[in-house]
């Protein structure tokens, strides 16, 4: 399509280790197919350890060994011109880092030196690529960090003399300073309160919209998908079992897997048992066969365990990967309410 | 005499100094704080505040990492920051912290069970493998992870709700009466969230441990706290007991950090927009002249 501007297709990339002999293989992305459009925010859900930051970063370009693609690919379009970064060369994608595709890391420490101050930082990421006069440069930092709530004050500040959600928010601004095309964002507003969480994804929303740019925004907190993604993409031991736009998955979803978190939300004031899944995570190491859900899933049949239900598309830009997507279930069948852990 | 409170935070402030020579500036990051916590009823006491509010700064100067500037930290009527040697070891092991991020909290080129094991070695004076390895598969199992899993792995090879439920299993190791926990379910998604904190619940229930729970999730605060305390700018802004704060808060900053919370009636229409925190008087010159007064149901509210 031509809207598209990264395409990614049968992707597998596992985690390849050998322990003193022993070969063990942890297939964090296996058999993913999806592409992201031109002006919108792409959603990555899911629970932790199913492989959202293995993904993303392949897209990112920044995995090494012992991570290694095997089977896939994943082609950007930038000015029409295409490049998969999958087999794209380190110098290629040196190119198009910063100024097109920009990475925020969960945990973001990385990028900040701990002992330079943040306005090194700013220096080297941003200077280059923004192509400005220093005193304009400047301003056009500061006036940045001031839409994430920063004072000019921080840029004279090393990383640990900033609080953890100032940290957070220095990443975000680095990554978005220079306006890139492509954002990848791995759970960038898990350390910020309330308040400057909804300012930071208003800001977030803002400058998407103002420069049509695309978003990928992995959290495991359905609430920011809710306010911030256009669609969602739900993933469940490597791979996307079901994807629709936002408001489907929170109205309309089919996979079980996807109607139960839905039905666990969290809301102030409700002290009410939660529905909880039974079992634990699935290992990516050994993969439970057929539907990887099928262990804890309430509604599973014998064929679950034997086959792999493939990511079908239904109308609406709808795609489910469960063999009973098509029932009509009673809800309690499929959410499994019991009393919550204890 | 009645004994004294586990911990008894009196007048608390810190403040830094940022900046090189030309362009020292201070930073009021705690001002004033105070509160106490019983030996008789263990509780889960809560903090949540804006971010830079300083809810970290008084956590490290809970457990001891950090020194007030002024005012008085005590733990069963001792002062924390006198304590040195084998006695500061002991209160270690009894007030143990859980930290912020986790990414940062692992040194990246050490294997997460022998950071654990280093830990039993310290505090439990485990000598064997058998020693470490049996309360370190106990404490894993509490998070839902086993030694198993986590053997032989660096912090890279984790993922964030891996690595952030190891360190909640480090601090339980040496069977601590506080725990300091810094922002111990942000990483983590809502089904693992609430079991971590169903397992603080227990923890106080059962065990007698109280919790110092900091967070910026609403929902789960109301779930699980018994007091609650919010701050801004350094300031406590509202103070006391958790259900009837967060159901109707009264300090203007309380008001918008309820307000705040994301909720799921527009899902998916994009329609986010600002939080409107310009319009609630935020100045810090506010914050400092006004104090602490009675409200309703025993809270205390900053006024003036
Ligand atoms: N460098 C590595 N070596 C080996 N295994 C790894 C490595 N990095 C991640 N893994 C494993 O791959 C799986 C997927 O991890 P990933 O970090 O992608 O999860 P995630 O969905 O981002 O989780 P979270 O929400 O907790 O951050 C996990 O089982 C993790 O332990
Ligand atoms: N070592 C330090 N040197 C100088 N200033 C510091 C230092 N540590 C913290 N600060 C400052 O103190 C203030 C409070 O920081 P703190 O980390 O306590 O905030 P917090 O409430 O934990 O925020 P968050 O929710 O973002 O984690 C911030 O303005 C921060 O910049
Ligand atoms: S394919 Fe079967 S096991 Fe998988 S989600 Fe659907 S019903 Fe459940
Ligand atoms: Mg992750
Ligand atoms: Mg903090």
């Amino acid at each position: 399509m031509a809207d598209d501007i990264l395409t990614v297709e049968g992707l597998k990339a596992y985690y390849q280790m050998n322990y003193f002999g022993v070969e063990r293989e942890v297939r964090a992305v296996d058999d993913v197919t999806m592409r992201v459009m031109a002006n919108e925010i792409y959603g990555i859900a899911g629970e932790s350890s199913s492989g959202k930051t293995s993904f993303i970063k392949v897209l990112a370009a920044a995995i090494r060994p012992p991570f290694r693609i095997v089977d896939g690919r994943v082609t950007y379009r930038f000015n029409g011109k295409p490049i998969d970064v999958a087999h794209a060369g380190e110098d290629e994608i040196a190119k198009i880092r910063w100024k097109h595709l920009s990475y925020i890391m969960q945990g973001s420490m990385s990028v900040l030196n701990p002992v330079r101050r943040v306005r090194s930082t700013f220096e080297d990421f941003a200077f280059r690529p923004m192509g400005l006069k220093r005193d304009a440069f400047w301003e056009a930092v500061e006036a940045h960090l001031a839409r994430l709530h920063l004072e000019p004050g921080v840029l004279r500040a090393y990383p640990h003399e900033l609080s953890g959600g100032m940290r957070q928010r220095v990443t975000i601004a680095l990554a978005t300073v220079c306006r890139p095309e492509f954002i990848i964002a791995d759970e960038p507003t898990t350390a910020l309160d309330v308040v400057v969480q909804k300012d930071v994804l208003a800001m977030i929303r803002e400058v998407q919209q103002a420069l049509g740019s695309s978003v990928v925004f992995v959290t495991h907190d359905m609430s920011v998908h809710a306010n911030v993604t256009d669609r969602l993409a739900i993933v469940y031991a490597g791979r996307i079992v079901e994807e629709a736009p936002t408001r489907t998955i929170f109205t309309a979803a089919r996979h079980p897997y996807t109607r139960h978190l839905v039905a666990s939300l969290p809301r102030i004031g409700d002290t009410s048992p939660k529905p909880s899944l039974e079992g634990r995570p699935p290992s990516l190491a050994e993969p439970p066969a057929g539907c990887r859900f099928h262990p804890r899933c309430p509604i599973a049949v014998e064929r679950c365990r034997r086959e792999v239900p493939v990511l079908e598309e239904r109308p609406g830009g709808h795609r489910v990967a469960c063999f009973r997507a098509d029932e009509a279930l009673p809800a309690e069948k499929i959410l499994n309410v019991e009393e919550p852990l204890s | 005499m009645s004994a004294p409170p586990l911990l008894d935070v009196r007048d608390v402030s810190k403040v830094f100094t940022m900046g090189g020579v030309l362009s020292r500036k201070q930073i009021r990051a705690v001002n004033e704080v105070s509160f106490a916590l019983s030996t008789e009823t263990p509780e889960i006491f809560t903090i949540i505040g804006e971010s830079g509010s300083g809810k970290t700064t008084l956590a490290r100067m809970i457990f001891g990492s950090d020194v007030p500037t002024s005012g008085e930290l005590k733990f069963e009527g001792r002062d924390i920051a006198a304590r040195r040697g084998a006695d500061r070891l002991a209160f270690m092991a009894r007030v143990q912290p859980i930290f912020q991020n986790p990414f940062e909290a692992f040194n990246p080129l050490k294997r997460v069970d022998r950071y654990l094991a280093s830990t039993a070695r310290r505090f439990l004076n485990a000598r064997t493998e058998a020693e470490m390895e049996g309360p370190m598969d106990e404490a894993l199992h509490h998070v839902g992870l086993s030694l198993k899993e986590v053997k032989g792995r660096f912090p890279h090879e984790l993922s964030g709700g891996q690595l952030q439920r190891t360190a909640i299993a480090r601090a339980l190791i040496s069977q601590p009466s506080v725990i300091v926990a810094d922002e111990p379910v942000s990483m983590v998604d809502a089904s693992l969230r609430m079991a971590i904190v169903n397992l603080f619940k227990r923890l106080r229930d059962e065990l007698g441990v109280t919790i110092i729970y900091i967070t910026h999730d609403l929902a789960t605060a109301y779930y699980i706290s018994d007091r609650i305390i919010i701050m801004q700018k350094g300031h406590v802004v509202e103070m006391g007991p958790a259900r009837p704060i967060l159901e109707a808060p009264q300090h203007p900053y309380s008001q918008l950090l309820k307000r705040s919370v994301l909720s799921f009636d527009d899902a998916g229409r994009g329609l986010i927009t600002r939080s409107g925190r310009e319009e609630v008087d935020t100045s810090a010159e506010a914050l400092v002249k006004g104090r602490l007064e009675p409200a309703e149901d025993g809270r205390l509210v900053r006024v003036g």
